[in-house]
């Protein structure tokens, strides 16, 4: 990507001084680290929100915008945001108006991604923390060795399905997959060496599918006010997927859960 | 309040990581329209951190069509200085108008030398073959495989590294956009489907004959990713009269889909059943008419198991097919837009020549996805 001049504005230039509007950064052309800059030029500068339009491919959009005193900032994306998107993001908010690509949410800690569209492969990778909410569907390894850790317990939620390998090694933490285009779930290897956390899926799932370490359950009470609460948020932020809230929650669901917290504690021991 | 990074030792030591992987990208005219080479070339460029500028390249069809009967072969003579060059060439013109009917032949044009490391003399001729006594039983592509393995393997500093009829390879050391730039792709050369590729070589020291595409008669491959399997698939393809000579793991593909497309013959969704197989497990749960086919290619065809993460693009007249290993460990997406068939390693790249698109999917692993012309008359007139 060339280099270009950045251009920045404000919405409304009467209004800065409350700093509550969005500014507006036109990416064109603007390369990574230079747009990773400038947002966190914005927020040590007090800025609270920030539209990025043109977005084609920069990467770790959202990343390396950590302060001691936890500075918080919403960022719209317009376009399509590179690989690694949110990368170890710290209590930021970040929509995408479009497609994202393969690592959304890679090792994030806190704060809220929403996907107006569809996710790539290891989406919510190594995520410790924070809410994921995905539209449509996602790629292959979908929350790969996601974790949870005390107080710290990340959710991710897809409205549409994921292909091979969703859950593997997962340590922690809940993903839902709402199958909202009501094919069947197709993925094969789920849950592949879990040994942590849970997965919702709605409708149902052939346990040749899912791997041998992965219980399948049908879901109770409890699991009920979790899928309420997650799925509840989810319809509100999409509401172009009309309002199913009653029909998803009464649906069937299914919950997978790992057999063991130590999966292969006898794997070398002769 | 900002956090000052401590350089824990200085500078020179440290190792700088690049973040890598290679770029691959291509772009069809379901409808057989011919485009310039512009657009795949700002696609690719959008993806330049993906390569570190040690290999670019470039296939196109539909380029030829005054002498879309004729194979064009592209050759590169390579050796220090334009003497070496010019040796090489000497002696593969006497072997080349021996065994084959020139019709005509020119240096390929190109830019300034300068920007790019130790350009070859690259040369194209338009020829038939000419098949003298055992040789006229055997057909056209059997006699030019045989020709350009024997030129590859011992001919010094001469490789040809593209032989289709009406489509070329164009490839060197550099950034994909800079090798486009050097051979001026967005200006001499229209073409109904190009695909692209951005290297990063993990493997093997990159040299111009090392780039991709690599190619045997019009099927090209563009690969991002790493074939651990390469000593095995190269041992059998030998065992058939294919030569690895070029020193990259991505040649073994395009002799193997020579061998079982061209050759003998098989659709593409078996091919990739070859290259790429169910694993066992899958198998096993198959229906039994599945499971008895699955089983056998996978015992007859062993060795052209491609082991290691793979994604590829294979060109050939009037088709475009994308291809990942059986677990998808490097990315494609695919997308259409009308007659506009896309397969690239980033979405972005896409919707940077084509912000609306009507479909985009990343296919699942093991499972071509295939872009071909609604008319194969549009080409082949």
């Amino acid at each position: 990507m060339a280099r270009a001049v950045l251009f920045e504005s404000s919405l409304k230039a009467d209004q800065i001084d409350e700093k509550i509007n969005a500014v507006l950064i036109d990416a064109t052309d603007v390369e990574t680290k230079e747009l990773n800059g400038r947002l966190r030029d914005l927020m040590l500068s007090g800025e609270k929100k920030v539209n990025i339009i043109n977005v084609c491919g920069q990467r770790f959009i959202g990343t390396r915008l950590y302060t001691p005193e936890r500075l918080k900032m919403e960022i719209d994306i317009f376009g399509t945001p590179g690989n690694d998107l949110a990368a170890f993001l710290n209590g930021h908010k970040i929509t995408v108006h479009g497609n994202a690509q393969d690592g959304v949410g890679n090792t994030m800690d806190s704060g809220e991604i929403f996907v107006e569209g569809r996710a790539g492969d290891v989406l919510g990778f190594s995520m410790r923390g924070g809410e994921i909410y995905v539209r449509d569907n996602c790629g292959y390894r979908t929350a790969l060795h996601m974790k949870e850790y005390e107080d710290k317990r990340p959710v991710l939620v897809v409205g549409g399905s994921a292909q091979d390998f969703l859950g593997e090694y997962m340590a922690g933490g809940i993903a839902i997959l709402l199958d909202l285009q009501g094919q069947t779930h197709k993925a094969n290897f789920i849950g592949t060496g879990m040994h942590g956390g849970v997965i919702y899926l709605r409708g149902s799932v052939m346990p040749s599918q899912v791997g041998e370490q992965v219980d399948i359950s049908p879901i109770n009470d409890d699991d009920r006010s979790v899928l309420d609460r997650y799925v509840s948020r989810f319809v509100e932020r999409f509401p172009e997927i009309g309002n199913r809230l009653e029909e998803i929650l009464n649906s069937q669901f299914v919950k997978l859960t790992p057999k063991s917290k130590r999966p292969y504690s006898n794997l070398y021991a002769y | 309040m900002e956090f000052k990074i401590i350089m824990p030792r200085i500078r020179r030591e440290l190792y700088n990581k690049e973040i890598c992987a290679c770029s691959i990208f291509g772009a069809m005219n379901q409808d057989g329209e011919r485009f310039t080479g512009a657009s795949v070339m700002t696609a690719i460029a959008n993806m330049h951190v993906r390569g570190n500028g040690l290999g670019g390249g470039f296939a196109a069809y539909g380029i030829y069509p005054d002498y879309k009967d004729y194979y064009a072969f592209h050759l590169m003579f390579t050796g220090q200085g334009i003497a070496a060059k010019l040796s090489a060439k000497k002696e593969l013109d006497a072997f080349l108008f021996q065994n084959f009917e020139v019709v005509y032949d020119e240096e390929i044009p190109h830019g300034d030398e300068l920007n790019l490391s130790d350009p070859p003399l690259v040369w194209r001729y338009f020829v038939l073959p000419k098949k003298q006594g055992d040789d006229s039983l055997i057909s056209d592509g059997d006699y030019i495989v045989g020709k350009i393995m024997w030129v590859n393997s011992r001919i010094e500093n001469a490789y040809v590294f593209s032989s289709g009829k009406n489509m070329g390879c164009f490839k060197g050391v550099g950034y994909p956009e800079e090798i486009g730039e050097y051979f001026m792709l967005d200006k001499l050369y229209s073409a109904y489907a190009w695909t692209v590729h951005g290297r990063f070589p993990t493997n093997t020291q990159a040299w111009w004959g090392g780039a991709h595409p690599f190619s045997l008669l019009d099927t090209t491959i563009v690969h991002n990713g790493e074939i651990s399997s390469y000593g095995t698939n190269r041992w059998y393809l030998e065992m058939y009269g294919y030569a690895c000579t070029l020193q990259t793991d991505t040649e073994v593909i395009a002799y193997a889909a020579d061998l079982l497309m061209r050759r003998q013959n098989l659709p593409i969704e078996i091919v990739a059943k070859i290259l790429a197989p169910p694993i066992w497990n899958a198998i096993d749960r198959m229906n039994d008419s599945e499971k008895k086919l699955l089983t056998t290619l996978r015992m007859v065809y062993a060795p052209l198991l491609m082991n290691g993460p793979f994604a590829v693009i294979i060109g050939q007249t009037g088709r475009m097919i994308g291809l990942t290993d059986r677990i998808r460990l490097r990315p494609i997406t695919a997308a259409t837009r009308g007659e506009m068939f896309y397969l690239s390693s980033e979405e972005a790249s896409i919707r940077l020549i084509s912000p609306q698109l009507d479909r985009v999917w990343t296919p699942n692993g093991g499972e071509p996805v295939v872009g071909e012309l609604n008319s194969m008359r549009t080409v082949l007139q």
